[in-house]
């Protein structure tokens, strides 16, 4: 299992070897939805947010 | 300090009330506490289980609080006022004194004189240490005086601590405006008008607007003046702070970050919570009903400067029972985490 960095927190985010490009994960520090864009070397950017209403 | 294995006995003063219940429930599922002793006014001769339901199987009844047994250590759960006048009796029966009420959780006497009425044993204050362990972990090993933190005090101080720590909030730094909601536990189990079902049902009251005593508290152990209003909501358990603060300069998300990680990522019964996906984006109540975990999270919100700290915790254990035992266990070389484990329920109703 690598790590790279959560691009929201800092925090260390465990990756499964057979990731694949496009896999929405989250952080185990603050739960960022993040979006894998590269597996070798690991590359994380933030998912895009879902069209929710969320009590508006 | 004794080794982390070692049993030792505990008595539980006030064992009727909500946050005594909570103390039983946690003292009985540790595994280096044997009970001695529960006491109570109001129900002597009478089972734990039939004041507390969720304990009947404790082989326990309680006993007259003039009668206090001899133990290593003594949990109170009194009313303010009480543990002050017994402290000394307290002393005599036990080495370590873990006190929940407000007794000695101010440090200096003249604090007691402008919020509460005054102190009748303020040669103890000196002695007492401050039980929240994020805040005054490095002063509990050895303590044999433990003064458990407020509730609502509790829940406000875990999440401005992060940004005390990094600089961005101090005396003279910043604006904070603090709005607590709280749950009707915090009125204890004697109740009154205001706490009758009828009444208390689905309120949002203002209980407290301006001046709440755990200001107090707030000013003496994170050195903040800050406005702070209480409300009384539709829970049972629970306080969840909302802090509104005004930094004085500029702060990104990553210095944010950078301190809610800094102060929290090694505390074992913290956790952050924000953003991010799911149902639960913010510190919930629910969240962590029953268990010693606080949550904390935040939002910037650079549209007018400001900076949203959110945290909750139960207010019976992170805000108080489970605080005591959490500082108990670090007092005495126990496991940190030693009874405390309870994760908490997912899905739950009204905690």
């Amino acid at each position: 299992m690598t790590q790279a960095e959560c691009v929201e927190c800092g925090g260390d985010v465990s990756l499964y070897d057979d990731l694949e490009v496009g896999e929405i994960i989250d952080c185990g520090t603050c739960g960022a939805e993040l979006e894998v864009i590269d597996v070798s070397p690991p590359v994380l950017d933030r998912a895009p947010e879902l069209e929710e209403d969320w009590g508006e | 300090m004794t080794a982390g294995g070692e049993t030792l006995t505990a008595g539980v003063i006030g064992g009727t009330g909500f946050a005594g219940g909570e103390l039983l429930r946690l003292l009985a599922g540790h595994p280096n506490f044997d009970i001695e002793q529960a006491t109570s006014r109001s129900a002597g001769g009478k089972t734990v289980g039939s004041v507390h339901p969720n304990l009947r199987g404790l082989d326990l009844r309680f006993s007259d609080p003039e009668d206090i047994a001899s133990v290593d250590v003594l949990f109170a759960a009194t009313p303010h006022g009480v543990s002050m006048e017994q402290i000394d009796r307290y002393f005599e029966a036990a080495d370590t004194v873990v006190d929940l009420s407000a007794d000695f959780r101010l440090p200096e006497a003249a604090l007691y004189d402008e919020w509460y009425e005054g102190h009748d044993a303020p040669e103890y204050l000196d002695k007492a240490e401050y039980a929240l362990p994020e805040l005054n972990r490095e002063n509990l090993p050895g303590a044999e005086l433990i003064a458990g933190g407020g509730c609502n005090a509790t829940a406000t101080m875990l999440g401005l601590k992060p940004l005390v720590d990094a600089g961005v909030l101090g005396p003279d730094t910043g604006e904070v405006v603090v709005d607590v909601k709280v749950g009707s536990s915090e009125g204890g189990a004697g109740g009154g008008a205001a706490s009758s079902h009828p009444e208390r049902s689905g309120v949002v009251r203002p209980y407290a607007p301006i001046s709440h005593r755990h200001e107090a508290e707030i000013g003496a152990y994170l050195g903040l003046d800050v406005s702070f209003t209480v409300h009384a909501v539709e829970m049972v358990r629970g306080a969840s702070a909302t802090c509104h603060v005004f930094p004085d300069g500029p702060v990104s998300k990553g210095d944010l970050w950078g301190a809610y990680r800094g102060a929290y990522e090694e505390e074992p019964f913290m956790r952050m919570v924000s953003g991010g996906g799911g149902v639960y984006r913010y510190p919930e109540p629910k969240a962590v009903a029953g268990t010693n975990y606080g949550e904390v999270g935040f939002e910037l919100d650079a549209s007018n400067e400001r900076v949203v700290v959110f945290s909750a915790i139960d207010n019976m254990m992170k805000g108080s029972a489970g605080q005591a035992v959490h500082a108990a266990n670090v007092a005495l070389g126990f496991e940190e985490t030693a009874g405390l484990e309870f994760q908490g329920l997912h899905p739950v109703g009204s905690p």
